[in-house]
């Protein structure tokens, strides 16, 4: 584990990714107690005030402070991609596998089918989802899982495939254990390292599509202090205080950045092949 | 590229227009418990209800419903707008001509920008102009639409205050008009997907640098122009094109946001009204005819692969 970590960290790229996420992750954690106002306590008098001591990052059109709002609005924000992430890899994890086992011409049909499903955009697939399900931050969550997950079944099936023809899963085969017992305790667990690498990258499209989802009105819901939907409510004020717009902004792309770094660096670690 | 190639690739493109059909289908129609209680609210009356139901046949077992919900949809009619009571896919195409003229006027900005600046990255590689080409790709790559969208939008509206913010104007009736209505959507757009096509042509642009025929045409004495233009270029930007594709698909996700940014009325603002109205005939259609023109294109991409790489045999 600290060699994986010390490989990472040999880049600045991987260095500034984990740094990045550590922050994050104090954020997540801590933000509302860090953060110097309550994210919708408001103050008139301090309407669109400009960054400066009594507001770090300005106040907003009701007189918030960005500052506490970002802090207290990051749970709001990377937990909930994370989960989607999650879910939507495992059920792309345990489509891949299973299709690679199977093989044959099963494996054609899930894949020609998977295949196809990929056809319809990420976006467009989450937004019909949440207009079936309805609005809502959870819902959004299902929605992106599930527009994950064709994609993670196509990377883990390329990689399930090679496992399959490793003896210790011929023997099980030929051991005459049932199907589940081959694909979750002999395939699955070797295929992980691939899944947690792609995964990983997934964060950051998970974090966009989230913000994005309750950019255009559909994921979570006003006053709430969502990454994604603060650029939404301050489109309309973008040219008399730009920082209600720039803060949530730089806080979504540092948030995708950070895990793209370290995906990018695990992927490295974990494949000294690729050094470069 | 063999005919039996072609025949299979097309058969592939039928299975996956097929199968966005039942997904299509089960996620609007099939899949909420009362498709009438989604489409009126909570608060609509029993006779309400009743209505919509007899009109969307919802009393007919799924798979009837499916199958005639196909054929009107093979024959193009995806039934009337909720909303406005009128033919739903006519409109919908309407919209989608207006986000295929931002799409090709994006793509071939994109392309113009994006081909020799992944060029010269690559031919600069390691040096000071390479590091800030890719980290300004990576940027790019690493910011959802919206907000690059966002943030272009104040920024050109400063430097160009000249232009019109939003709105659309048909090329048909103010050609002058309409063009300077595209400039900052287009502008927006191609800075986008700027990031992607770069970064692709940057690294072929690397592997055809070191390959033998690069290197036997210059041994040739062949000026280093010809060699880029001709040898360099054309190779490099074969596996481009599969990008250009792919990117094609995440316009058309990318369009339903810049639309909204920029109040264009094209097939991705008209998906959003039928979203946020309900308007259950109108979200099919957009579906349909978003997902069918990225398998379409997906299509067309190979072809042109395949036409063009004359390394490959296609059996």
């Amino acid at each position: 584990m600290t060699e994986l970590l010390h490989r990472m960290i040999r880049k600045p790229q991987g260095a500034i990714g984990l740094a990045l996420l550590v922050v994050l992750a104090a954020v997540c954690i801590l933000g509302p107690w860090l953060a110097p106002y309550g994210p919708e306590k408001m103050d008139f008098l301090g309407r669109f005030r400009a960054p400066g001591w009594q507001n770090w990052l300005g106040a907003d059109q009701f007189g918030r402070d960005v500052l506490s709002r970002l802090l207290s609005g990051a749970r709001a924000t990377v937990p909930l991609a994370l989960a989607a992430t999650l879910a939507g890899s495992a059920i792309g994890a345990v489509i891949g596998v299973a299709s690679a086992y199977l093989g044959g011409k099963s494996d054609e049909a899930i894949m020609r089918t998977n295949d196809a499903v990929m056809a319809i955009p990420g976006l467009l697939m989450a937004l019909l989802l949440v207009s079936t399900l309805g609005n809502g931050a959870g819902n959004a969550v299902v929605a992106i899982a599930l527009a994950f997950a064709p994609g993670m079944a196509r990377v883990t099936r390329s990689v399930a495939l090679a496992v399959r023809n490793q003896d210790y899963v011929k023997a099980a085969v030929a051991r005459g254990e049932a199907a589940p017992h081959v694909i979750f305790r002999e395939m699955l667990p070797n295929v992980m390292g691939p899944i947690i690498i792609e995964a990983t990258i997934r964060v950051s499209f998970a974090v966009m599509l989230f913000a994005t989802l309750s950019f255009l009105g559909l994921g979570a819901q006003p006053p709430a202090s969502e990454w994604g939907l603060m650029v939404a409510d301050a489109r309309q004020y973008m040219h008399r205080a730009p920082w209600i717009l720039i803060a949530p902004s730089a806080a979504i792309a540092l948030s995708a950045i950070a895990f793209n770094l370290v995906g990018d660096a695990l992927r490295d670690a974990l494949n000294p092949r690729d050094d470069r | 590229m063999s005919l039996a190639w072609l025949l299979r690739r097309l058969l592939l493109m039928i299975y996956t227009v097929a199968v966005v059909c039942v997904l299509v289908f089960a996620i609007t129609q099939a899949l909420p418990a009362d498709a009438a209680q989604t489409l009126l609210g909570e608060n609509a009356s029993p006779e309400a209800l009743a209505a919509v139901r007899a009109r969307l046949g919802l009393d007919d077992p799924v798979w009837l419903q499916f199958i005639h919900w196909v054929r009107h949809a093979v024959s193009g009619n995806f039934g009337v707008s909720m909303r406005t009571g009128l033919p739903v896919a006519p409109e919908m195409l309407t919209a989608l001509s207006r986000s295929l003229l931002l799409a090709a006027g994006s793509l071939a900005l994109t392309l113009l920008i994006a081909v020799p600046l992944g060029m010269f990255a690559a031919l600069r590689q390691g040096r000071v102009a390479d590091t800030a080409t890719s980290v300004i790709a990576y940027l790019g790559v690493s910011l959802p639409e919206f907000v690059t969208a966002t943030v272009l939008a104040l920024l050109l509206t400063d430097v160009l205050p000249w232009l019109p913010a939003t709105g659309y104007v048909s090329p048909l009736e103010d050609p002058a008009l309409a063009l300077r209505h595209l400039v900052l959507p287009v502008l927006t757009v191609s800075v986008i997907l700027v990031a992607h096509v770069m970064r692709m042509m940057r690294s072929e642009t690397l592997d055809v640098l070191q390959s033998d025929y690069v290197r036997a045409a210059r041994l040739k004495g062949l000026p280093e122009r010809t060699v880029l233009v001709r040898h360099v270029m054309r190779n490099a930007l074969l596996p481009v094109i599969t990008i250009v594709a792919l990117d094609v698909g995440y316009l058309l996700g990318g369009i339903i946001v810049i639309e909204e940014i920029f109040a264009i009325p094209g097939i991705g603002r008209a998906l959003m009204i039928a979203i946020t109205t309900r308007d259950l005939p109108s979200i099919q259609a957009g579906a349909m005819i978003m997902a069918v023109t990225y398998a379409i294109t997906n299509t067309l991409a190979d072809v042109v692969y395949a036409l063009l790489d004359r390394r490959i045999r296609y059996d």
